[in-house]
């Protein structure tokens, strides 16, 4: 079922570059523009990503199969406490996306679209995950 | 507010895509659409684990090209020069790993299934990106 996973994957980027590109979220200014608030100019459309996406996920949820399709089971997501390095981390992620105006997701569709820069972020962002890495196995030896 | 540049419309049909794709990838094969996870688990891949993650990177990268020549006024330019690239990228890429998500992971998906890390979470980044966006905007200087 492996080849199966691997089309759903790359279906499910594609799908998720376009409804990015759509919603204004590949546009750093719209995104720093939704977190202007206090700059009298606030541009709101950002909440109707949020919007849109969570409408879908709750109805979905609601009639969805009991299992996955290419999968035994939905994985437990783990009840974790909220504790410093979620806090912390959250922290950082807000100060760079408040920077640039690029998370993630936004910025690998910026580097498929040939955006000026993309490219230099997606390779700093992947710095940044590599420096965590490094540190996590610094700190956190017991861990798989 | 910004009248001129509202756009309810494509924001709400883009998020229910963004939702739409979140779904799939949750009903078919059991996962949690959140890119900064998908990504950086790359780098310490389980065995069976890291084929998806490759094709969804490169369904991003291709949906990227494809938006690029579809409606390229989807793109713009992020603000700053290399170093507020950098410095933006490398706490981009450290931060979610070290908080375990972005604003797709907890943003969406976390809050969609309520749940209280992602809720915090979600509130810290986005209080963050905006104290932020208020010091560069309108403290430094800045236009």
């Amino acid at each position: 079922m492996s080849a199966a996973k691997t089309i759903v994957g790359f279906g499910c980027g594609l799908l998720f570059a376009v409804g990015l590109g759509l919603s204004g979220m590949t546009q750093p200014s719209k995104v720093l523009g939704f977190l202007d608030v206090a700059g009298g100019a606030w541009d709101p459309s950002l909440a109707f990503v949020m919007l849109g996406g969570m409408a879908t996920i709750a109805l979905v949820r609601r009639f969805g199969p009991t299992k996955p399709l290419f999968e035994h089971a939905y994985p437990t997501l783990a009840r974790l406490p909220i504790d410093r390095p979620l806090v912390l981390g959250a922290a950082l992620f807000g100060l760079g996306w408040g920077l640039v105006g690029y998370c993630p997701g936004p910025a690998v569709v910026a580097l498929g679209g040939r955006v000026p820069g993309a490219g230099f972020f997606c390779a700093s962002a992947g710095m940044g995950m590599a420096i965590f890495e490094v540190v996590r196995r610094a700190f956190y030896r017991n861990e798989t | 507010m910004d009248v001129a540049h509202f756009t309810p419309l494509s924001a709400l049909v883009g998020g229910a895509l963004i939702g739409l794709s979140a779904v799939l990838l949750w009903i078919l094969n059991g996962r949690v659409a959140g890119i900064a996870g998908i990504v950086g688990q790359l780098l310490r891949p389980a065995p069976g684990d890291a084929a998806w993650r490759a094709a969804f990177v490169v369904g991003l990268v291709a949906g990227g090209v494809l938006v690029a020549a579809l409606h390229p006024a989807s793109f713009g330019l992020p603000p700053g020069g290399r170093g507020t690239l950098l410095v933006g990228g490398v706490l981009v890429g450290f931060g979610t790993r070290l908080g375990n998500g972005c604003t797709s992971g907890h943003g969406l998906c976390g809050v969609s299934r309520l749940s209280p890390r992602s809720i915090v979470a979600t509130m810290i980044f986005m209080a963050v990106g905006m104290a932020t966006v208020f010091v560069v905007r309108h403290v430094g200087g800045a236009p």
